[in-house]
């Protein structure tokens, strides 16, 4: 079990938000092994810390990592330059398990950012869109200026995936959905036998889209959320990601809406 | 009559309903097709009407000074339209307005709140619809009140 960050170098800063940057990534070293969809690395800020970052899209051995200000190491990766260097150790965890089944219907739904983790299914989903049925990303937002990858949406309704916007609170720019991400799904085609189901937000917000999605037949056998908990060691070590029987940076982030529904209820563990 | 009774009754909203109770409320029911930016009321006049959306959407929205027209929530097809006809002082709490080419049912509220006098089964059942509509909305609300995605990982 490597734990020594591989170090990488700032190929590009992207900003996505006003607090939210996607950092391209360029091996230094001997790069990690390539990332599945949903896993995360732990991200290293020399000097001020290191966090869990999920992936949002690999080019070779080129990642892509969206990361919110909020504290101080994601603070300090966000005023990252190109030819910075920091530290990566991963890919850990489980991933979104995609392909899903050929002819399945997808619903995706990410909540503010969400999407970054997902980033990677709608691109596969894209990417095979003959594989697939149906296939809709539902995107939650609190404002209209806080929705990320905006620019990609063309190409995604271009290659035939239906993408659904809301916001919490509209500015008079905003022409488009106001309100709670769980009314996209209203007219919604889901096959409830032949589809699965990706949630990534806040946890309230999974929830109620996983709640949503059984009220519309979906079972929650066919539902996967990802989860986030303090990820310190990455490895299922140090048990600081511990969720009950779970260790999320080994058993998660991404699991079975099944196996945490009850889980995600609780107040204390 | 017999096409907006068929309309009426493929409508969510009165999926509890008798064949006989939609057909009264039928009675009292304008199909309509309004084009896409109609403005259908403004806040604080007379609310005499309600809608029942078949296809597209419309914005409910408040007029703040110096900000204009703020949409509030949009609403969708099989979605209901105002409310505030149910209740004195039956003025309109926000302004609403097409988004898209909206087709919906147009019930008048004064004939139908004379019908629920004279059949308070029906009543009932409309009254149930209408806060299962409140109480949707209100939880809709609360959870945007939680502000969810400011705390966001």
């Amino acid at each position: 079990m490597n734990l020594v960050p591989c170090r990488y170098r700032v190929e590009s800063s992207r900003p996505e938000t006003a607090d939210t940057v996607s950092l391209t990534l360029v091996p230094v070293d001997t790069p990690i092994p390539p990332p599945l969809p949903g896993q995360f690395t732990m991200l290293y800020a020399f000097g001020i810390g290191e966090i869990p970052i999920s992936v949002s899209g690999t080019t070779g051995d080129k990642l892509v990592q969206t990361i919110r200000a909020v504290g101080a190491v994601s603070k300090q990766l966000t005023s990252c330059r190109p030819g910075d260097i920091v530290g990566v150790r991963g890919p850990y965890g489980t991933d979104w398990g995609v392909p899903a089944p050929a002819g399945a219907d997808l619903v995706v739904i990410a909540g503010g950012i969400g999407l970054a983790p997902l980033r990677p299914v709608i691109r596969h989903a894209v990417a095979a869109r003959d594989r697939y049925r149906h296939v809709a990303i539902l995107i939650g937002s609190r404002t209209p200026a806080e929705l990320l990858f905006t620019d990609e949406y063309a190409d995604w309704r271009r290659a035939g995936v239906e993408v659904r916007t809301t916001v919490d609170r509209a500015d008079t720019s905003w022409s488009g959905h106001v309100g709670v991400v769980t009314t996209l799904l209203d007219g919604l085609p889901v096959d409830p036998e032949e589809s699965a189901a990706f949630v990534c937000g806040p946890e309230v917000m999974m929830r109620l889209s996983a709640e949503a999605l059984i009220d519309a037949g979906l079972p929650a056998s066919k539902m996967r959320v990802s989860l986030e908990r303090n990820m310190r060691c990455g490895t299922a070590v140090c048990g600081h990601c511990q969720l009950g029987p779970l260790l999320l940076c080994r058993d998660g982030p991404v699991v079975g809406y099944d196996h945490v529904a009850a889980l995600m209820t609780c107040g204390e563990l | 009559m017999d096409a907006t009774y068929e309309l009426l009754k493929a409508h969510p909203f009165v999926g509890s309903m008798t064949a006989y109770e939609v057909s009264r409320l039928a009675e009292h029911t304008t199909p309509t097709l309004f084009a896409a930016n109609t403005r259908l009321f403004d806040e604080g006049r007379d609310a005499e009407t309600f809608w029942l959306i078949r296809e597209g959407h419309v914005r409910l929205d408040a007029l703040i000074p110096g900000r204009g027209p703020v949409v509030v929530e949009t609403l969708g097809p099989g979605s209901v339209l105002g409310w505030s006809w149910l209740f004195p002082p039956r003025r309109w709490h926000f302004g609403a307005q097409t988004i898209s080419a909206t087709h919906a049912l147009q019930l008048d509220g004064r004939a139908v709140r004379d019908l629920c006098d004279r059949m308070p089964e029906l009543g009932y059942k409309l009254m149930t619809g209408f806060l299962q509509v409140v109480v949707d909305r209100l939880q809709n609300t609360r959870i945007r009140l939680l502000d969810l995605y400011g705390d966001a990982t």
